[in-house]
């Protein structure tokens, strides 16, 4: 029993270590594909290639002079970013990154836990996350900070909904909601994206509105509402939020390569012939390869197109995914049913 | 205006508004200048703009300077394309003078001018692609905008406020790398613009974002005293180089590109356009001036453009005449004009009142810019607090001329 909670801990702190290393990096990296877009050389001056920029960024954040506002309302105003980086760091739990290491013939799992209700956990606290901004920009007691507030929140609902849709078609098909199970179920190179291309779409634009990336970026755009929900925010606070938001990325990528890219599985991963421990390690791999592109594909995206209007973003949620979703369950429905999985 | 604040009120009066400070402060009003917005969450129900929030006292200050240092106050105007500025302004006093422009300094003008069109027109495009969230267009415009000031920086050493030329001419012949790189923006800059062009002109949420947003009628355009591309976007082909050509502009062979509506996506449209056509313009005065005495670069008026130091160091009219220009004593006729270039924005005009003195008696400045700020509320009423700045930066207001 100890052992296990000793191995849980140090899992817990190596995942939690390694979602923040890799959000870290995510902002580094963000400015050098803006650079390698732009025609530029971005941050080069903080270590080798400006490798140690993130830290560089980080000390400064905590250096800078916090300030609260004396009009806000000054608790509210502490507990917005904690509320978005908590929640942001919790969603890691539930997410399988490899299949089991067995080490003197104990196996060890690597997942935090094996939730049996993964997907629905992983709505309730991405819910959740919408109250960081939504408190966040209503405690600031400014209009822009407001305005940024209610755009987000009302944007991230109308998408949760066209997002949960999405799912729904695809737990129709692997009749799961654990998500070690629905990676198992696609082993080697059967992916779900073969079976729900339309609702991996779907997905992944709601993804991108649950993140607040462009072209979804309503909720902070600097030319309109100077900084959205964290104008009024400074120091680590600030911190908080922007950090919160690459930790987002970091773990929609990764539930977009759970849910419809096989996670851990790989093509021709059988035939390869290697040990268990072996495949779980290059499993482990191959997964973080599929979230760095995924990372990598969220600022393809944001360094390129421009971005929604409101009443714009809020017919495509509401008048173009909502109906096709419904449209992808009905259609999964009836293939499942011609083909026999249920009768 | 008072009027239509009073009926929006008393229409429903329950219902409660929120005021929105835009500016002057705000990251989109690139320059400063102040809205007051009355918001119905994001729909502007209203917009007050403080005209004159800076003031400079241009006007007041050129009628205490020579002619010959009015050009600096010139620059500050449309800081986006100063050299048409400043141009404009030497021409007005010419004008005045009645001096005769030899045609290779005309052209000379013409390529400068047209490159400053160019330069303010990159910065409203990329600015608008910024406005809408397409960052990385805009970069790849600006090394060009950095080009052209490269070439100013080569004709007369400075960047942004150029104070380029003298009344009468160039300071200076342009040395031989300024038409070196002239050729390589001509060579380089064409690919780019379509590169750029091809980034957002069929975006599908570019267009969404810009098509009737922030539109005005041509009638309406014409009421307000529109000009150049705000006004050509409304369909009106009304351009000061080719109604009323100035500094042989009718040499040249140029379209003038109009929209139809009038809205954010034409003005967009046509002022890529308007680059094209800048980049033929120079292309034809490049192979004109092919045919002129290189030596030229001014015309031969003493009693206004400084001699060479040598001469002044060694010659007593050169002397004398220098003495007299730098102290402002040049014999002015009495007279009234008007002289209007097509600036990057609009019509520029000069309008300027000699009694003979050493100063102006009066030197009005016709900024566009000045012109659109007015018609900004009417744009956006009933539109969202997006569409504000998209309109904005698509009438490219630079705030340096709104101050009158």
């Amino acid at each position: 029993m100890l052992a296990v909670l000793i191995y849980k801990l140090i899992l817990v702190f190596a995942i939690l270590g390694i979602s923040l290393v890799v959000a870290m990096y995510s902002t580094y990296a963000e400015r050098k594909v803006a650079a390698f877009m732009q025609d530029r050389l971005g941050p080069n001056r903080a270590g080798p290639f400006g490798l140690l920029q993130p830290l560089a960024d980080g000390v400064k954040m905590f250096m800078k002079e916090e300030i609260i506002p004396s009009v806000s309302n000054q608790t509210l105003f502490i507990i917005g970013p904690c509320i978005a980086m908590t929640t942001s760091l919790m969603t890691s739990a539930v997410i399988p990154w490899s299949s089991d290491l067995s080490i003197n013939g104990t196996s060890y799992p690597l997942q935090v836990t094996d939730v049996n209700i993964g997907i629905l956990y992983l709505f309730g606290v991405v819910s959740i996350g919408v109250y960081g901004i939504m408190i966040g920009g209503w405690a600031s007691n400014n209009k822009f900070s407001l305005l940024g507030a209610l755009r987000a929140s009302s944007q991230m609902i109308s998408y949760e909904i066209a997002m949960g849709l999405a799912i729904i078609a695809l737990v129709m098909m692997t009749g799961t909601l654990s998500l070690r199970e629905i990676v198992e179920q696609q082993p080697g190179g059967h992916w779900n994206i073969l079976y729900q291309p339309i609702g991996f779409i779907i997905f992944i634009v709601c993804a991108f509105a649950e993140c607040n990336r462009t072209p979804f970026d309503l909720a902070e755009c600097e030319t309109e509402l100077v900084g959205g929900y964290h104008t009024e925010y400074s120091s680590m606070k600030l911190g908080f939020y922007l950090f919160a938001e690459y930790v987002n990325m970091f773990i929609s990528s990764a539930i977009i390569s759970t849910l419809y890219f096989g996670g851990y599985n790989f093509p021709f991963m059988h035939e390869l012939g290697l040990s268990p421990n072996m495949l779980a390690l290059l499993g482990g791999l191959v997964f973080f390869a599929k979230i760095f592109f995924f990372i990598f594909f969220f600022m393809w995206i944001r360094w390129t197109i421009p971005r929604f209007r409101y009443d714009q973003l809020m017919n495509l949620g509401w008048k173009g995914l909502l109906p096709i979703a419904l449209g992808n369950i009905a259609l999964t429905g009836l293939v499942m049913w011609l083909t026999g999985k249920i009768n | 205006m008072a009027q239509e604040i009073n009926k929006t009120t008393t229409q429903v009066e329950e219902k409660q508004y929120s005021t929105l400070n835009l500016g002057p402060t705000h990251p989109a009003t690139h320059g400063i200048f102040q809205n007051i917005l009355t918001m119905d969450g994001e729909i502007i129900v209203d917009a007050v703009p403080t005209i004159g929030y800076i003031h400079r006292a241009f006007e007041k200050i050129a009628e205490r300077r020579p002619y010959y240092q009015i050009t600096v106050l010139t620059d500050r105007m449309n800081y986006c394309s100063s050299p048409i500025n400043n141009m404009g302004y030497h021409m007005a006093v010419e004008k005045l003078l009645n001096v005769e422009i030899p045609k290779r300094v005309q052209y000379m003008r013409v390529i400068v001018m047209e490159l400053a069109r160019i330069s303010d027109h990159i910065i409203c495009n990329s600015v608008i692609s910024v406005d809408s969230g397409a960052l990385s267009g805009f970069v790849y415009m600006f090394q060009f905008r950095e080009l052209i000031y490269e070439i100013y920086e080569e004709i007369c050493g400075a960047r942004l406020t150029t104070n380029m030329g003298r009344i009468g001419g160039f300071e200076r012949n342009w040395p031989k790398t300024a038409w070196e790189k002239i050729d390589k923006f001509l060579h380089e800059f064409p690919v780019q613009l379509d590169e750029f062009e091809s980034l957002l002109i069929r975006n599908r949420i570019f267009m969404d974002r810009t098509i009737n947003v922030g539109p005005i009628s041509a009638e309406r355009a014409l009421n307000y005293g529109f000009t150049g591309p705000n006004l050509r976007a409304a369909g009106v082909d009304y351009d000061v180089r080719a109604m009323n050509p100035y500094s042989s502009y009718e040499d040249f062979e140029f379209t003038i590109p109009v929209g139809t509506n009038g809205d954010t996506y034409d003005r967009f449209v046509v002022r890529q356009e308007e680059m094209r056509q800048s980049l033929s313009i120079i292309r034809q005065a490049l192979t004109k001036l092919k045919t002129l005495p290189d030596t030229v670069y001014h015309a031969e008026v003493p009693d206004v453009f400084l001699p060479p130091k040598e001469l002044v160091y060694n010659q007593m009219e050169a002397l004398i005449y220098h003495f007299k220009i730098v102290m402002g004593e040049v014999p002015v006729p009495v007279g009234e004009i008007y002289h209007a270039v097509e600036g990057g924005n609009g019509e520029l005009g000069f309008y300027l009142v000699s009694d003979g003195g050493r100063t102006p008696y009066r030197l009005h400045f016709r900024r566009p810019c000045f012109i659109y700020y007015q018609a900004y509320p009417e744009m956006i009423k009933g539109a969202m607090l997006s569409d504000a700045i998209l309109t904005l930066s698509s009438l490219n207001v630079i705030a340096g001329e709104l101050d009158a």
